[in-house]
């Protein structure tokens, strides 16, 4: 399922639209909630930390205070929820999912992988994900997936308190919506550099193609 | 390098900056750039957090919490009771919590205290401790989750307000419970009716089978473990059953009306 070093006609990929629209929106629409998520949440994290020796710079959050961060947060969290579970409806119904981010298998990652790190993997086709891209993607959405879950049990310990036990109870659930967001943050630290490195997939994620 | 820098100074010359940052965008993109006609609002978050840090956006946020106080009343289950645990999970020391250090905490003489009861209730008579401490009691051990963030377990020992507001003949369909309390400043704080009627919440009279010491809010206070810490009023001494949104200490100042959990 490796896409090495082929030499594709790119004459025929730059003509096919690569993105979808309703890709492309969600997208943009997910990386502003995202963001406004995440830097509301260190606010947040500051007023109890779960580490005493990591709290996140003011400069860096969003709010000024814990009441303030808290109104973001439960206002972006409508934006984060809304626009990713119709992103996973379109993603499954138009077999999306199943067409891009499978099959993964872990030869493929370790072979595309050590590619990608001496920069013998290609890029040509930008409609067909690499082994370690659809590991990504795929990772990613579970992680949103448990990250929403987690916040709702953080968020409504008794009326969902079901979903809360599921999580260990309401201290671990905490810690479960932390490392989310670690893995959230470093995702996209990855994911913005390599946008820079091949900026026609940033194209494509404007424009479709 | 002068035009990059330019991008972080409001009032840039948007044309301008428009015009650069074409010129950097590929053919293609760039023509459908500038007929999307989305670089203006793109381009009014480069110049400054002003965006963020406005009044409009104040506003947005709170017509938003007003919809989430809504959209929790909506998932607020009666009869779903707050999980309980062993006296072994009690968390010791339990912390002490407010926005004044502890010698600042209110020293009421219960003696001279009286709980005044007021608003749409048939009996307004005000109560003395004697008098609260003759009525039936419960004891609960609960999770008390702070806005914080963190947690802390608990026993607390008093009446069921269901009771109370029963006993004084209280018009059940009014909105809210208004508590006062005797913390400086005049903490208050507005809970909505069907909170109030919920089996567990309960005004409070003991803390681990100990009359409740000065820092957990003596003589008295509501504690409400399906609401977040500072929907917990201590050192109460009114209530007001009435139709009208009084607001609250906290609630005030931006913390979400409703906080259930």
């Amino acid at each position: 399922m490796s896409s090495l070093a082929a030499t594709g006609q790119p004459t025929a990929a730059t003509a096919k639209v690569i993105q979808p629209a309703w890709v492309r929106v969600m997208h943009w629409i997910n990386a502003v909630a995202m963001i406004l998520m995440i830097m509301s949440g260190w606010q947040i994290y500051n007023a109890s930390p779960l580490f005493q020796s990591l709290t996140f710079s003011r400069t860096i959050t969003l709010g000024g205070w814990l009441g303030g961060a808290l109104l973001w947060h439960f206002a972006a969290m409508w934006l984060l929820m809304i626009n990713g579970l119709a992103y996973l409806i379109m993603g499954i119904a138009t077999g999306r999912f199943t067409r891009k981010l499978l099959p993964i298998s872990p030869r493929g990652v370790i072979s595309d992988a050590t590619a990608a790190l001496t920069f013998k993997l290609s890029h040509n086709d930008l409609s067909k994900y690499n082994q370690v891209q659809k590991l990504l993607y795929a990772g990613i959405i579970v992680v949103g997936v448990v990250i929403v879950l987690s916040g709702l049990s953080i968020w409504k310990p008794v009326q969902l308190q079901y979903l809360t036990a599921l999580f260990g109870g309401y201290d671990v659930a905490r810690y479960v919506h932390f490392f989310c967001m670690a893995a959230i943050v470093a995702f996209l630290v990855v994911h913005v550099l390599l946008a820079i490195l091949v900026p026609r997939s940033l194209r494509a994620m404007i424009i479709g193609r | 390098m002068g035009r990059l820098r330019k991008l972080l100074i409001p009032g840039v010359d948007k044309q301008l900056l428009i015009k650069d940052a074409t010129k950097v965008m590929p053919d293609l993109a760039r023509r459908r750039f500038i007929s999307g006609g989305a670089s203006l609002g793109a381009l009014t978050l480069l110049t400054g957090c002003d965006v963020l840090d406005s009044s409009s956006a104040e506003e947005m946020l709170k017509k938003v919490s007003k919809f989430n106080d809504a959209v929790q009343a909506f998932i607020f289950n009666p009869d779903a009771l707050a999980p309980t645990f062993p006296e072994s999970a009690i968390t010791k020391p339990f912390p002490f919590n407010a926005y004044y250090e502890l010698d600042d905490a209110p020293e009421i003489d219960g003696k001279a205290w009286r709980f005044e009861v007021r608003g749409l209730v048939d009996n307004k008579k005000s109560w003395t401790l004697e008098e609260l401490y003759k009525l039936p009691q419960v004891k609960q051990v609960t999770r008390h989750i702070c806005v914080e963030g963190w947690s802390a377990i608990g026993s607390w020992t008093g009446t069921p307000l269901r009771d109370f507001l029963k006993l004084v003949g209280a018009d059940t369909r009014a909105k809210y419970c208004w508590f006062q309390c005797a913390d400086r400043e005049g903490y208050n704080s507005p809970l909505d009716m069907r909170t109030a009627l919920h089996p567990q919440t309960q005004m409070t009279f003991k803390f681990g089978d100990e009359i409740l010491p000065r820092a957990y809010g003596y003589p008295m206070k509501i504690r409400v473990p399906t609401k977040l810490g500072f929907k917990n009023p201590k050192y109460v001494v009114s209530m007001e059953v009435t139709n009208d949104y009084k607001g609250g200490y906290w609630e005030d100042q931006g913390y979400n009306s409703f906080s259930g959990s």
